[in-house]
């Protein structure tokens, strides 16, 4: 029994991440029909600078930690934003040009971090609370689970309310099912692109810093790896689903939990195999439209 | 004569690199219906889209003089030109209420109007546009349209696959919307033609082959026939 909590919570901190990560790679999908490679590196830039942030406020402290989300928030909107004006929207409805754009940006990204903060991991100091256990039903929960699991549910909480409760919200909702009817409605759409992508890159940013305290460090890779299973759920939960993203990170991160311990570590190839089956059961995912 | 709230001057229009419309010339005055007929895919929803910059075109589209055919969308329709598409394209996930809020453009929307015209939408306003039926939803996409003080409507197709007593329902919207604001209408329904339309533009392979008075062109059974390809039946109703 204690197992299966141990392995349900532990899945649920690591959904917590993959839902901050393709929460963003939904909506940017859904509204622009932008496959964005290079939300890996909104979440790289946003650990690191958020770590380098919060290390020099107060390292392994609460508040240092809190500047880190701050900061690898701002940082993950600011750059995601700045892709979005500069790079991306030259290039809207120019699928292959956006894949190499966001691809090359994404390899390049890994590379100028390597040179800036080396190719080894960097080991962060984290508050003493997070190091430690928290016992439920037997099983010893590391106290970091509880931490992304609130992060993600607050970040889910927000931008529901801010897409059922803003104007720019109904834009983006209504976007998404038919971006040119939104025009048509004399409505400028694409302004509310840079937002959706400023949107998605803070939760990247603050999936970079809980990222770094999950895995205990932080590394030019740490997006590459998590865009991989972010981009896994986002198909599996269905592109553009943002609730489809949420239930889907939990699935996926649940079931690569199980499988590695039950399985003799083949959580990543049960993954694969999940996604197989999803797309050819039902190709637009649990919570996709039909095309 | 009134200077023409809409002027289109040799505006071709293509969809992936194909001509769908060419050198199309036409006015719509400044009051009234004027219908937009032809046989299926002459090019009447294209020359619609067409005016809007929905897909690409050349040629001059005038909208009260102003040219307008070098803007986009959105900027067409912020200078009052309102849309109803062919096949109504509500916001099936939003509710009634939001698909009308996000059409209002301005400060003062014309929600009275909306709910004598479609009492229905009202009480309807928190339900998904997309369980709405079929005649409800062309009123979601007719409001959308009358919510707002347009110059122009530009309206495709409203009856296309509706009940009868839904059919009289928006005509007599669109009825009352032409007392206010000249409409371009495309329309199969010649019964609609006859009571709405004051003028008529006959497209045939992508060009206008004829425009004139409505009731002459419905009444003339050998027009109609060649150029639509059907008897007028309204005439004897």
């Amino acid at each position: 029994m204690s197992t299966v909590v141990l392995l349900l919570i532990t899945g649920l901190g690591l959904g917590a991440l993959y839902f901050l990560v393709a929460s963003g790679l939904s909506l940017i999908y859904g509204l622009m029909g932008v496959l964005n490679f290079a939300h890996g590196a909104f979440l790289t830039i946003s650990a690191f600078l958020g770590w380098e942030a919060g290390r020099r406020v107060s390292d392994g402290t609460w508040w240092g930690l809190a500047i880190s989300a701050l900061v690898g928030m701002a940082i993950g909107a600011l750059v995601a934003a700045l892709t979005e004006y500069f790079l991306i929207r030259r290039l809207y409805e120019r699928h292959i040009e956006q894949a190499l754009v966001t691809v090359g940006l994404s390899l390049a990204s890994v590379a100028l971090f390597e040179g800036i903060w080396g190719t080894d991991p960097i080991y962060t100091a984290r508050p003493e609370w997070l190091t430690q256990t928290t016992e439920i039903l037997g099983a010893k929960i590391p106290n970091d689970r509880f931490l992304l699991i609130a992060c993600a549910l607050v970040v889910l909480g927000g931008i529901v309310l801010f897409l059922h409760r803003t104007r720019y919200g109904l834009i983006i909702r209504a976007g998404v099912e038919n971006r040119q009817m939104v025009s048509a409605l004399g409505i400028d759409v694409r302004r509310s692109f840079t937002l959706v992508f400023a949107i998605g890159g803070a939760a990247a940013g603050l999936g970079g810093v809980l990222a770094s305290v999950y895995y205990g460090y932080v590394s030019a890779h740490l997006g590459s790896v998590l865009l991989i299973f972010a981009f896994i759920v986002t198909v599996i939960g269905g592109l553009g689903s943002l609730t489809g993203a949420a239930v889907a990170s939990v699935l996926v991160a649940v079931l690569q939990q199980f499988a590695n311990f039950y399985l003799g570590g083949t959580g990543d190839l049960v993954v694969v195999v999940a996604l197989a089956a999803v797309l050819l059961v039902r190709p637009r995912g649990l919570m996709g439209k039909v095309a | 004569m009134t200077e023409p709230i809409l002027a289109l001057s040799r505006l071709s229009g293509s969809i992936a690199g194909q001509q769908v419309i060419e050198d199309v010339s036409f006015e719509v005055p400044a009051t009234g219906v004027t219908a937009l007929l032809g046989r299926n895919g002459v090019g009447k929803t294209s020359t619609v889209k067409s005016i809007l910059g929905l897909i690409e075109r050349t040629g001059e589209v005038r909208l009260a003089g102003e040219r307008i055919d070098a803007l986009p969308t959105h900027r067409i329709v912020q200078r009052g030109v309102g849309y109803v598409p062919e096949d109504r394209e509500v916001f099936g996930g939003l509710t009634v209420a939001e698909n009308l809020r996000l059409a209002e453009r301005y400060a003062s929307p014309r929600r009275e109007l909306v709910a004598q015209l479609f009492p229905d939408l009202v009480e309807r306003r928190a339900q998904r546009a997309g369980t709405l039926s079929g005649g409800q939803q062309q009123m979601v996409s007719l409001a959308r349209a009358l919510v707002n003080d347009n110059r122009l409507l530009l309206v495709d197709e409203p009856t296309k696959g509706l009940a009868p007593r839904i059919v009289d329902e928006v005509a007599a919207a669109l009825a009352t919307a032409a007392e206010t604001v000249p409409i371009l209408l495309v329309e199969q329904n010649l019964h609609v033609i006859r009571r709405l339309a004051e003028r008529v533009g006959v497209l045939s392979g992508g060009r206008v082959v004829h425009t004139g008075a409505a009731v002459d062109f419905l009444d003339d059974e050998a027009l109609v026939q060649r150029h639509l390809g059907v008897h007028d039946a309204s005439e004897a109703a």
